[in-house]
């Protein structure tokens, strides 16, 4: 699936909050059509990463390409625009509308109507551009399998399903590249194993790069394509599953301090040498 | 919010513009036609019998011009989650402007009305624009100050307003045909109502309405789906103001007069009263809630009449508590709203259709 053209080029980001440096000089690149998965312990970075990548973060120093344009500065309303979707970690639907609502405020950017045309709505092709959207907005419904609760009020939705409904909303934005923060988080391993089933087809038949943030190493270890590891801020390994668990680095992350110290990680260098 | 009735059972939709209709069932659709017919057949007399007071088509009037307006603090406080604390200034506006082209440019008052609504809508925009950068208790603060800024403008600005003399309206005419007293005045107010309300609820099912709902609910994502949050929250303002205009507009064509009296802080207050007790959310409750509070006095005042005719009412120190009664109520119904309905009458009006849907049944 993966081509060689990244279409995300992350360099050399730093971001500081006052004194806490929550990224330090973090690069990596994402191919057309890769799975990508970051991980870490918590407080690595991750979510500040994706926050610069969805824009509601600025990073201090570096540069984010997208599709060979920079938009390290580009405003986060104009990311939909440019097909930068995300979801959250912490839920972040619209409480109080329906969950077919919820959706269509995914389509925002691929509307046409405004406040005027939707007043009128029968005159302007308000309704024309609603019923032709809402056909599309249900083929996601039946792909995420949430037609039961399309009129659902969002808020009154358990955990599980939210999560979809925010996947759907993401989906919606029709998005080539896709950012799931932590999408398996509080899930049982039924909902787990749908969750990941949505997001190899996302990527395979919608054909959606993914950029996805997971604490459950045995999903990513399953299907990513390819994975960095951030600890402290800093990218401590770079590769495909296999490469990355194996790292020392990695494992002294996860597990703690081994007894003799490890050279400084060069994460880029150490996976040319193994390959 | 309020809304959202579940679907009735059986009631299959088969087409997705048959789904997002504004109303969900024939019923719902066919009472409030018919309560528009009722509502057109109010000011006629027959055979010189009149079935609807003069002093009732008075207070539909004015539900009338009110609730235009209080549906536009409705927009902006209900559906964008902002919140404004001076929709009686652009209520005022609206009324001076439409007079002020009306007596100044010779404008028709027809196509002085609309006109007034879009300036004030430039004036709502320029004061919305804090709500960009700040929300809550700070917007409340800063929309204060149009508030004030504006009644202080009315009462300068001779030009505009007449100053401390007010300024005079003339009563509205079509094609030369003039509607001056009550009862022709009355489907005036009729038709701008229909339409404004059925614009909001147009709106409210299209793109931009739901963008205003999503800047509310989680105004973070909103901007991730691609809402730009200055434009929507500026928009709202402007929105709100068109039909506060609107209904200033209204008003001032039916009073014919102008006072820059009245449009102070409190019926600001009472604006954000009426779509309280109506509903926040809601384009139906926002009627039922101006309904509310512009009856809710007269009940009161029948109810301290009544008491007046008995004995126990004449007794001196109840009298005096009676003339604070009006008041108090208005109050006490705007708490006893916050407490046990504070998603409003629209709210409890879906309890209720939900409760006789499912009648022999009632779980």
């Amino acid at each position: 699936m993966t081509d060689d053209s990244p279409i995300l080029d992350i360099r050399e980001v730093s971001l500081s909050f006052r004194g806490v440096r929550a990224l330090n000089r973090v690069g990596f690149s994402v191919g057309t059509g890769a799975l990508f998965s970051i991980i870490g312990p918590n407080g690595a970075g991750k979510t500040s990463m994706l926050n610069c990548i969805s824009g509601r973060y600025s990073p201090s120093e570096g540069q984010i390409i997208f599709e060979g344009k920079d938009i390290t500065r580009l405003k986060t309303n104009s990311r939909a625009h440019i097909g930068i979707g995300r979801t959250f970690q912490n839920l972040a639907l619209f409480n109080h509308m329906s969950v077919l609502d919820n959706i269509m405020v995914g389509r925002h950017h691929l509307l046409r109507n405004n406040f005027l045309t939707g007043a009128i709505y029968w005159f302007g092709g308000a309704q024309r551009e609603e019923v032709s959207h809402r056909r599309e907005v249900e083929q996601i419904i039946d792909f995420l399998e949430i037609s039961h609760i399309r009129k659902a009020v969002a808020g009154t939705l358990p955990y599980g399903p939210r999560k979809r409904v925010e996947l759907a909303r993401a989906v919606a934005l029709k998005p080539k590249l896709i950012l799931l923060d932590e999408p398996m988080a509080g899930m049982n391993l039924e909902e787990k194993e749908d969750m990941a089933r949505f997001i190899i087809d996302l990527n395979e038949e919608w054909g959606m790069t993914v950029v996805m943030i997971e604490h459950d190493i045995g999903v990513v270890m399953d299907i990513s394509h390819k994975v960095v590891v951030l600890d402290f801020g800093k990218k401590i390994a770079e590769g495909s599953p296999l490469q990355v668990i194996d790292d020392p680095h990695v494992r002294k992350a996860y597990l703690g301090e081994d007894e003799e110290p490890l050279p400084p990680p060069a994460a880029a260098a150490k996976v040319a040498s193994w390959q | 919010m309020a809304g959202n009735a579940s679907p009735r059972c059986g009631d299959f939709k088969t087409s997705y513009a048959a789904d997002t209709t504004i109303f969900q069932t024939p019923l719902s659709r066919y009472a409030t036609l018919s309560g528009i017919a009722l509502m057109a057949l109010a000011p006629l007399s027959f055979a010189g019998f009149e079935p609807v007071s003069d002093y009732a088509i008075a207070l539909l009037i004015q539900i009338g011009y009110l609730g235009v307006a209080a549906l536009g603090l409705n927009i902006l406080v209900g559906f964008t989650g902002q919140i404004s604390l001076g929709h009686s200034a652009f209520f005022g506006f609206g009324a001076f402007a439409s007079a002020w082209l009306n007596n100044s440019f010779g404008i028709p008052v027809v196509i002085a009305m609309p006109l007034a609504g879009l300036m004030t809508t430039a004036v709502g925009m320029v004061f919305g624009i804090p709500a960009a950068r700040i929300k809550g208790l700070y917007l409340a603060i800063a929309t204060l100050a149009s508030q004030f800024i504006l009644q202080d403008f009315f009462s300068r600005a001779d030009w505009f307003t007449g100053g401390t003399a007010g300024a005079l309206a003339e009563p509205f005419s079509l094609f030369g045909w003039k509607l001056g007293g009550d009862r022709e005045y009355f489907y005036v107010v009729l038709v701008t109502v229909v339409l404004l309300y059925l614009a909001a609820a147009n709106l409210m099912r299209s793109r931009d309405g739901r963008a205003l709902v999503a800047v509310r609910d989680h105004y973070l994502s909103a901007e991730v789906m691609g809402v730009n949050l200055t434009k929507y929250r500026i928009l709202s303002f402007g929105i709100s103001s068109f039909y506060a205009g609107i209904g200033g507009a209204l008003f001032a064509h039916y009073l014919q007069f102008v006072s820059v009296e009245g449009f102070d802080l409190l019926l600001s207050v009472q604006f954000l009263g009426m779509i309280i007790i109506g509903g926040l959310g809601s384009v139906a409750g926002t009627l039922m809630g101006t309904a509310f509070m512009v009856l809710l006095p007269e009940l009161m005042g029948g109810i301290i009449g009544a008491l007046q005719q008995t004995d126990w009412g004449n007794i001196p120190a109840v009298t005096q508590g009676l003339a604070f009664l009006k008041q108090a109520a208005i109050g006490l119904a705007i708490v006893l709203f916050l407490i046990f309905e504070p998603d409003g009458l629209a709210h409890r009006w879906q309890l209720i259709k939900s409760y006789w849907r499912l009648y022999p049944f009632s779980y």
